[in-house]
């Protein structure tokens, strides 16, 4: 199955080549979680802070679903 | 040495030092200016009127030797944008300056009986009175630089640009940075238009000679500074090169956009397509590939985070300084505009005539959508700048912020709370900073209370930003502590990495108690926090205001906000646990 990820802040540095805010799809096997797909690729566990998939906050140990919207954060506030 | 009240008399034109009373010793910052507002200034004035004081007040710890991110000065009066009493915070030159001469706070009263307009430059030798006829009409660009031209010892300049001359609602406070840009604000609650009722254009302070900060117990002061840094440059948020730190504030437009919590086009959605286009993410990138400009700039001497920013034009020339999250949220999202340069134009508009940027950007939204403008055009939301330069009738409504340009467009859809226009987070999507923005003492205000850490970082904690279980217990506790943090001169966003690193929370602590010789530690700032909260509480109250004016607008509780389509249902009787407390606790 297909999902799209983006990467922001300082987790861009791990997936070079693509713009801000623009999404890489990769495929999943049913039944990855959020984690192991942060392992795929290969962003550092102690970096990604905050997911979120689909407007919604996501646990790494989480399943990805077919056709995800997936975000990774490092630590961000701010205001 | 106690620290000195300068009183100064405009009626007169004379200026009076004398030791702080027992009854505001205790106090810095934004407990102390709430505290004088509270004791010294009618509920029931007029904002504009003769009875209104401007009080000028630094933290606790600003002006101590290398007390990290201390720069923070409390502007407080009764506000002519909320009618509530107001405490507005900003770095700048001001806090470290007004503190080493020896200052607790500065209290400003009466107007000039010439009806002439004053420079006052504060030094250790006092006061000086100057005519400022050849400042009126300067933006502050221009008066930043006369006044460092003029002066020596590169002083601190806080003064009211064109709209606060005119003394309209959404008149900021400048204060200069390092270098001597304006782009450092009181912004919010219309305090420049309190400036220019006394009658006074700019404040000048040289500090050179002044006396310095006391401090009590200067073992206690340094072992709390020692635990507070490392706090600061260890977490990951605030460390160097950290996201803070490379992307400024703005590193928020794509979490919140993600979250759905982003307002655009007038708060009638909660993501915006060309969120990244502004994100703090482009401005790194503006910076590193115009070759100009700068990440990691510190708005004020001593700052060990650097969150602030310069941004460049294209031909490598500065546009403005600083882009913030509120920045780009009010002038771009929310205006449907994606085009970060024009974001940057608009900020160095604001910051010359003297505008609060997030009334401002949410103003453009609101003529907007009643027809004066397309959403994104951007050519003619930088063009409305003129009328108010140009001092229009058009102009001058724009100038008094949301709720006078919605009277006047006929917009319903209006995102205010007493008076003031929302920040950057969509309440219906993230309800815990809906508590804050209904309860807090300041109108709708982010800054007063932080439920974004936890609902949407997962800093200090993590809870769901939909619901509202919990959250008037959440509101209340980040509004007491941030309550605190402004008393204490730190920036606010020292919270983050002491909310996750006990060490740092206690050190904090320390160093307040080190300077001040009171005998507190981090247990106490939550009960600090509510006693500086109460204060500005019972003034409200004594100005007409109710639980009823703690409430978000009708829009809010019949329009679903994409993409959660939610609406705020929260039942009104949950957000008055906020303060129910404050009668609870009061025989």
């Amino acid at each position: 199955m297909q999902v799209e990820v983006r990467v922001f802040a300082t987790l861009r540095r791990y997936l070079p080549g693509l713009g801000i805010g623009e999404a890489k799809i990769v495929e999943v096997a049913p039944g990855t979680t959020f984690g192991e797909l942060s392992d795929l690729l290969r962003l550092p566990s102690e970096e990604v802070k905050v997911c979120i998939r689909n407007s919604l906050h996501a646990e790494m140990q989480d399943l990805i679903e077919d056709g995800d919207r997936i975000a990774f954060f490092p630590p961000v506030a701010g205001g | 040495m106690a620290r000195k009240i300068l009183r100064i008399n405009m009626n007169e034109l004379k200026a009076t030092y004398k030791d702080i009373p027992e009854k505001w010793a205790r106090w810095g910052g934004r407990g102390l200016t709430s505290a004088i507002v509270s004791d010294e200034v009618d509920p029931t004035c007029h904002p504009l009127g003769p009875n209104n004081k401007l009080v000028i007040a630094p933290g606790w710890v600003s002006g101590t030797p290398a007390a990290p991110s201390s720069g923070r000065t409390s502007f407080g009066a009764k506000s002519p944008l909320t009618g509530t009493i107001k405490e507005s915070n900003s770095g700048g030159l001001s806090s470290q300056k007004i503190a080493k001469l020896g200052l607790a706070a500065i209290i400003i009263e009466g107007s000039p009986k010439d009806g002439k307009w004053y420079t006052l430059h504060i030094s250790k030798d006092g006061v000086k009175f100057e005519d400022a006829s050849e400042l009126l009409g300067k933006g502050m660009e221009e008066v930043d630089k006369i006044c460092w031209e003029k002066y020596p010892n590169k002083p601190a300049v806080i003064g009211i640009g064109p709209v606060g001359e005119m003394k309209l609602t959404n008149a900021g406070i400048s204060i200069n940075d390092p270098e001597n840009n304006p782009g450092r604000y009181a912004g919010r609650g219309g305090l420049g238009a309190v400036m220019a009722s006394r009658g006074i254009k700019v404040i000048v302070v040289d500090d050179k000679g002044g006396p310095g900060v006391e401090i009590a117990n200067m073992e206690l002061f340094k072992k709390g500074r020692k635990k507070l840094t490392s706090a600061i440059m260890a977490h990951d948020l605030t460390k160097q090169d950290g996201a803070l730190n490379l992307y400024g504030t703005d590193v928020l437009m794509n979490i919140i956009n993600e979250a759905g919590g982003l307002p655009s086009r007038n708060f009638s959605a909660g993501q915006f397509e060309g969120a990244a286009k502004i994100s703090g993410e482009m401005i790194a990138e503006m910076v590193e590939t115009r070759h100009a400009g700068k990440a990691g700039h510190a708005c004020h001497p001593g700052c060990i985070i650097q969150c602030s920013n310069i941004y460049p034009d294209k031909d490598g020339s500065i546009i403005a300084s600083p882009i913030e999250y509120e920045t780009a949220f009010a002038l771009g999202s929310n205006c449907g505009i994606d085009d970060l340069d024009y974001v940057a134009k608009m900020t160095k508009e604001c910051n010359d005539l003297g505008l609060d940027t997030i009334e401002m950007g949410n103003t453009i939204a609101i003529a907007m959508e009643g027809g004066l403008l397309e959403f994104g055009d951007k050519v003619g939301a930088l063009k409305l700048f003129d009328e108010i330069k140009n001092k229009t009738p058009l102009g001058r409504i724009l100038g008094q912020g949301v709720e006078a340009t919605a009277k006047a467009f006929g917009v319903h859809r209006v995102p205010t709370v007493k008076g003031q226009s929302m920040p950057a987070y969509e309440p219906r999507a993230i309800k815990g900073i809906g508590f804050t923005y209904a309860t807090t003492t300041m109108g709708a205000d982010h800054t007063a209370g932080y439920t974004i850490a936890p609902e949407i970082a997962g800093v200090g904690g993590k809870v769901d930003p939909l619901t509202d279980k919990g959250k008037a217990e959440l509101s209340l506790t980040f509004q007491a502590a941030t309550a605190f943090i402004d008393s204490s001169g730190y920036c606010l966003f020292i919270a983050f990495p002491i909310l996750d690193i006990a060490e740092g929370w206690a050190g904090m602590a320390e160093t307040v108690a080190g300077v001040m010789g009171m005998d507190i530690t981090g247990d106490d700032v939550i009960a600090m926090g509510k006693e500086i909260l109460k204060k500005e509480r019972l003034f409200n109250e004594a100005a007409g205001f109710t639980n009823a004016d703690d409430r978000l607008p009708e829009f809010m509780r019949y329009e679903k906000l994409p993409p959660h389509n939610v609406t705020w249902d929260t039942p009104d009787e949950e957000i008055d646990k906020v303060y129910a407390w404050v009668h609870e606790t009061a025989d």
